[in-house]
């Protein structure tokens, strides 16, 4: 990611957490309950993100989720985004990524499928 | 139970009379009359208003129109949210007619969604119960149903059809009846004093040990400090529809009865006590009538003191 946009919140599992302006030491916290696992899949012709899991706060809107993937895929503005769970189902974008977690996250994690189109009903 | 579907049809027919004006800082050419309606409580505010805006732009000049939306003293009010919900969370206490306010200018992007049009409603509906369904039957009765079924539940709801919709929406009540119930109960806890959306989670209508789950069993669950300690007054409502079913019932009763056309049990938790004077309106059905089983009397005597 360039240095001028805004950074995300999310961090790759992969590495270490940055560091936060909280005092707690971030090297003990495995991971916080505040965070949750996201696997992020594309559908049809949308592309691909590298990093695919990520560790999002529960709090996260889908909107705001959305518009994450939307900078990082560098998608023009007027590119509209649809997030699925269960290849099923948008849910509305002010929902919570924990709320969805808690109800239809497996193995830890919860998959969410975008597309730059209407991929399911 | 054959008074049991009477509950639903007084569920779908439940109206709340409202009068909307437009917002005093709004252009207008000559003074605006404000409009009343009865709207449904399980229907959305942009999908019933075709009126109401047509009204206003009567006065108005179409360069000072932009997107429609809608606030109670100060709330800007979600329409993604059933009318119901809005009304039992944000409005509960007051006088009727429910006083809305229009406004056509300063859209507030980071409180609500926008709605450009009823296909919006549409995708947000059909996704609501696909989402319950995903809960209730791990999606297979709506992924059974065809395109045009899922457009009878659409149409039902959007011309006010109950047995249209009926018709096609007792396939998503439907369960195993060696399993006394769905897998998960669809169900969303509204807080007035929370900024947090709704409480939503996994929960099931029957108890690993066989016993049934009831309202109080949930609510006990998700947020023990909406029900009062023993010999303790009442801190909170939980209301379902405008009235506050008795914490005994059955939930999967609640969620095959008083779920909302979305197929989610919508409960709304807040501090205080509707008033009184609305005890009669909050359901169609006159008073004369046998009042549900299992539901509180409230509805109909109207509260103490």
């Amino acid at each position: 990611m360039s240095d001028n946009a805004e950074s995300p919140t999310e961090t790759q599992k992969e590495e270490s957490q940055p560091p936060t302006d909280d005092s707690t030491t971030n090297e003990e916290k495995k991971k916080s309950d505040l965070k949750i696992d996201v696997l992020l899949k594309a559908v049809g012709d949308t592309p691909i993100m590298k990093t695919k899991k990520w560790a999002v706060d529960r709090g996260r809107t889908l909107q705001s989720l959305s518009q994450f993937i939307s900078r990082f895929l560098k998608l023009d503005a007027n590119e509209q985004l649809f997030i699925y769970v269960n290849q099923s189902f948008a849910p509305s974008p002010d929902q919570d990524v924990g709320v969805l977690f808690d109800c239809f996250g497996s193995d830890g994690k919860l998959v969410l499928h975008y597309c730059k189109s209407q991929a399911w009903g | 139970m054959a008074d049991d579907k009477d509950v639903l049809r007084d569920v779908w027919f439940g109206r709340i009379p409202t009068s909307f004006t437009l917002n005093q800082d709004e252009v207008t050419e000559r003074e605006a009359e404000p409009y009343y309606l009865l709207l449904p409580r399980v229907s959305y505010l942009t999908l019933v208003t075709d009126k109401v805006k047509k009204h206003f732009l009567k006065v108005m000049r179409a360069e000072d129109v932009e997107e429609m939306w809608f606030e109670y003293e100060g709330t800007p009010l979600k329409w993604h949210y059933p009318i119901g919900v809005l009304f039992d969370l944000h409005a509960s206490n007051t006088v009727l007619p429910w006083s809305i306010t229009v406004h056509f200018k300063n859209f507030p992007d980071s409180d609500l969604l926008h709605c450009p049009s009823s296909s919006v409603v549409e995708a947000h509906f059909m996704s609501s119960i696909k989402e319950a369904d995903a809960l209730k039957h791990k999606s297979q009765v709506v992924n059974d149903m065809q395109k045009k079924d899922h457009k009878q539940l659409w149409m039902g709801l959007q011309n006010d059809k109950f047995d249209q919709f009926w018709a096609m929406n007792r396939k998503l009540m439907e369960y195993p009846t060696e399993e006394g119930g769905f897998r998960y109960i669809p169900f969303r806890i509204y807080q007035t004093m929370s900024d947090r959306p709704f409480i939503q989670r996994l929960f099931r209508p029957v108890s690993p040990e066989g016993n049934v789950h009831t309202l109080g069993d949930l609510m006990k669950e998700m947020d023990p400090a909406a029900l009062p300690n023993d010999g303790e007054p009442k801190r909170y409502q939980v209301v379902i529809h405008g009235i506050e079913p008795l914490l005994e019932t059955p939930l999967q009763w609640l969620s095959e009865h008083l779920s909302h056309p979305d197929n989610f049990l919508h409960i709304c938790e807040s501090h205080n006590p509707p008033s009184p004077v609305l005890s009669s309106v909050y359901i169609s059905t006159p008073p004369t009538t046998t009042p549900p089983l299992l539901l509180s009397e409230d509805l109909f005597i109207g509260r103490e003191g």
